[in-house]
């Protein structure tokens, strides 16, 4: 179970979960859930023309997830541009259909595409995705307080100086690069669960900040350890046990809030 | 001439605290009532009883078979594709059933609610676009065009420039004048209203006090309305309430 | 050089299938778009669409029609929102995408089993893009059924749902049961979905829902025109779709047909697109006289 490839997909899965804990955090601070469905949606065109023409499916997924991220920032996500981004994505998956029905094993490719395929990943992916992890947390930690502020306090940002719009776009090339390690593992349609769900789920239990981005990456790890150990003993699709996990623990830290706090305070 | 609307006792209990106590007052037709009070004093409750959208826990209501509502604040968004006639038109027959069919006498009846409330200019304009002023005009027409005998307005002066906030009053007293229908809505001031209200009613701590304006409006009544002591004071016309 | 229209195109009983679930699809997701969008339900309609995945994976699954996979799953999930309150704006951003994250993996399960069970791995391609060329014939007088029952049930309701959602109070005062008819419209969304998803796949049946509903928006001011300008849109699309779907067959790369799908929603772009090189629409109200003006030749 720890051996060869399956070591491989270990050490991979396990830097994907806390990237996508941390990045996932931020992103329901932030409310930019929206950007969490659509980079990885968009990019799964970029996944799937770049195994089309025979280039390394993270490069692919790279380059249109930073220009997804380009793209959203530009139109700026409250804007009223809800129905070209939303047929955007949806053009962005038909294209990719387009590609995989081009490629001879298409099925196969589509499938693990948009709902993992963690055994996928070869020794040589291991770096690529262990250095994008590297500097996404890095990233991450430079501009915490930053991101922290401009989350909470926008107003107060601004007048202390920090741009909320370049912490916007910032965070969104972050997510791109979160976007390109996590696809190739669970999948671009159960990205966010992984991404959104633990984070939810932490926030739902504690109010401290600190607390709730352990939390957050400590749920991303259970659920990513227990779904390669469930898959690997049912041999069932990894991203059935990311979806439905995530699921799971964000409606456990729902019931566990409504235990701790009297109904009367959450009704307002 | 008797009473159109008339509350005997009513009480409202919500999530188990008490909103309304012992509420009696009666409304005669062609009325203008200002309901009048602090905010979260109970001033839509009472709004919501009288309708029917909540339950009394107490006391009776009489109410005329047709009211014609007003809500405060429209959800449309600008895009949305419902002209002002569109709206008026749904105020004649919305609640049933399948399509409306475009006749001569549909539109006749939609042109002159329009004109009626002055908003004949905008009829074939998107109520998502209008101002705030021009909808409450186009959702007055909506609500005449049923024919009510009474017109409830949830707050229709909130968010309103003050010469657009004086228009509206106009336009409304003298829908009560002409046509007989009793008007009764919400405002946090009563001054905008002193001069057309035939009877205010004064919603403060759950309690209700009604009457003539000059009768309700004192120092000891509002005192004892609101539980401790506030002035009533008179500065150029105006009335302010002052907790003292 | 190709013609326009490749030899045998009309003759070909697929795509005579293929045009009428088209047609049925186009005029229902037209007119039930224009609701969506005035009751600020295009996210109840992506919603339906994602779960649909799900059920089109189960009936592959239990080896009957993806149709009624669609149908079933859509109805059910179209009941749990109006029961947990998740079409609404407030919060549901988070809950619902997290939930509908579970479905999907619940979709991922179905297409693994279903795939070991039948040998066949066209299917997940199919359940989620959709192939409107392989719609089976005998599903076809469903389709339009269905199609006709969601239409006759929005014609019947059209009035308290616009009134419902110029407010909610003003029709609970006039006696709508404005829960029923928001459940009855739920359905009709849901059965629409099914169709959509039948024809350019569950994933990318928004495309339809949306896409001519919000450019029939930008065109025209009346409820009714609306509906109208939707469904043509919709048809165009669809249409125009379809033909190049089949002429695509004798582009290069030869012996692989571009999906239909991605045709559908490229144009359903294009025409939403399109429509913002018309002058800028008016925000201010017209004077009388230029109403006058534009009346009186009609």
């Amino acid at each position: 179970m720890f051996t060869g490839l399956m070591a491989n997909t270990w050490i991979a899965a396990s830097v994907v979960a806390v990237i996508a804990g941390m990045t996932g955090y931020f992103a329901v601070l932030r409310g930019q859930t929206f950007a969490a469905h659509a980079i990885p949606n968009g990019a799964f065109a970029g996944a799937a023309g770049a195994s089309l023409i025979g280039v390394n499916v993270i490069v692919g997924l790279a380059v249109v997830a930073v220009a997804g991220a380009l793209g959203i920032g530009a139109l700026g996500s409250k804007a009223r541009h809800d129905v070209i981004t939303a047929l955007t994505l949806v053009l962005m998956l038909g294209l990719g259909a387009v590609f995989v029905s081009m490629s001879t094993q298409y099925a196969q490719e589509t499938y693990s595409l948009l709902f993992g395929q963690v055994t996928g990943v070869s020794q040589g992916e291991v770096a690529p995705i262990a250095g994008l992890g590297l500097a996404a947390a890095l990233a991450i930690g430079v501009a915490f307080r930053p991101l922290m502020l401009t989350s909470a306090l926008p107003e107060v940002a601004e007048a202390r100086g920090v741009s909320t719009r370049k912490v916007d776009l910032y965070f969104l090339l972050v997510m791109a690069v979160a976007t390109s390690m996590t696809v190739p593992v669970v999948g671009a349609l159960l990205m966010f669960s992984l991404m959104i769900g633990p984070a939810a789920a932490a926030r739902s239990v504690t109010a401290r900040p600190g607390v709730a981005l352990a939390l957050s990456v400590a749920i991303a790890l259970a659920i990513t350890w227990l779904s390669i150990a469930l898959f690997y003993r049912t041999n069932w699709p990894l991203g059935f046990f990311v979806g439905t996990g995530g699921a799971l623990f964000y409606l456990v830290g729902l019931g566990a809030r409504r235990l701790a706090v009297p109904r009367s305070l959450t009704r307002s | 001439m008797t009473e159109l609307l008339k509350l005997d006792g009513v009480g409202v209990r919500l999530g188990g605290r008490q909103i309304l106590d012992d509420v009696r007052f009666e409304v005669r037709p062609g009325e203008f009532s200002g309901i009048i009070g602090p905010n979260g004093a109970g001033k839509t409750t009472l709004l919501r009883v009288i309708l029917g959208l909540i339950p009394s826990a107490a006391g009776k209501i009489t109410r005329p078979p047709t009211i014609g509502y007003v809500p405060q604040k429209l959800n449309i968004d600008p895009d949305v594709p419902l002209r002002a006639r569109d709206v008026v038109s749904l105020g004649l027959d919305g609640h049933r059933i399948g399509f409306s069919f475009p006749s001569r006498k549909r539109r006749d009846l939609v042109e002159k609610a329009l004109a009626d409330v002055g908003a004949g200019d905008y009829a074939s304009a998107r109520v998502g676009e209008l101002s705030g002023g021009q909808q409450q005009r186009v959702m007055v027409a909506h609500a005449l065009i049923s024919r009510p005998s009474l017109l409830l307005l949830d707050e229709p002066l909130a968010n309103l420039d003050l010469a657009i906030e004086q228009e509206i009053v106009t336009v409304l007293a003298k829908l009560a004048r002409e046509h007989e229908i009793a008007v009764m809505l919400s405002a946090h001031d009563m001054n905008p209203l002193i001069n057309v209200m035939d009877r205010i009613i004064y919603v403060a701590n759950g309690k209700v006090a009604t009457g003539a304006t000059d009768d309700v409006v004192t120092t000891e009544g509002l005192s004892e309305l609101y539980g401790h002591h506030v002035d009533v004071l008179h500065v150029h016309g105006r009335v302010v309430v002052v907790a003292g | 050089m190709h013609y326009l229209v490749e030899p045998g195109f009309l003759g070909s009983p697929s795509v005579r299938t293929a045009l009428i679930v088209g047609t049925v699809v186009a005029v229902t997701s037209g007119v039930i778009g224009v609701f969506t969008v005035i009751r600020g339900q295009s996210f109840a309609g992506h919603s339906l669409s994602d779960v649909a995945t799900t059920g089109g994976a189960g009936a592959f699954l239990a080896g009957i029609d993806q149709f009624w996979g669609f149908l079933v799953m859509g109805a059910a999930a179209a009941l749990l929102m109006e029961g947990i309150g998740v079409q609404r704006r407030r919060g549901r951003d988070v809950a619902t995408g997290v939930v509908l994250g579970g479905a999907l993996g619940l979709a991922a399960l179905f297409l693994y089993l279903g795939t070991l069970k039948t040998a066949s791995t066209g299917a997940s391609f199919t359940i989620l893009f959709g192939s409107i060329f392989v719609v089976s014939p005998d599903t076809v007088p469903a389709v339009v059924a269905a199609g006709l029952i969601a239409l006759a049930v929005i014609a019947l309701l059209a009035r308290p749902l616009l009134l419902t959602a110029l407010s909610p109070d003003i029709a609970r005062t006039r006696g709508v049961p404005v829960r029923a008819v928001g459940i009855a419209y739920l359905m009709a969304l849901a059965v629409d979905v099914s169709l959509s998803a039948v024809a350019i796949g569950a994933v990318l049946s928004t495309a339809l829902l949306i896409g001519p509903a919000a450019t029939a928006l930008r065109l025209v001011k009346s409820p009714v025109k609306a509906m109208a300008v939707a469904a043509a849109a919709g048809l165009a699309a669809t249409w125009i779709g379809v033909l190049l779907a089949y002429d695509s067959y004798y582009w290069p790369p030869h012996g692989h047909g571009w999906p239909v799908s991605f045709f559908v929603v490229a144009l359903v772009l294009a025409g939403y697109l399109a429509t913002y090189a018309r002058r800028p629409r008016r925000l201010l109200p017209r004077s009388p006289h230029e109403e006058a003006a534009e009346c009186s030749p009609a």
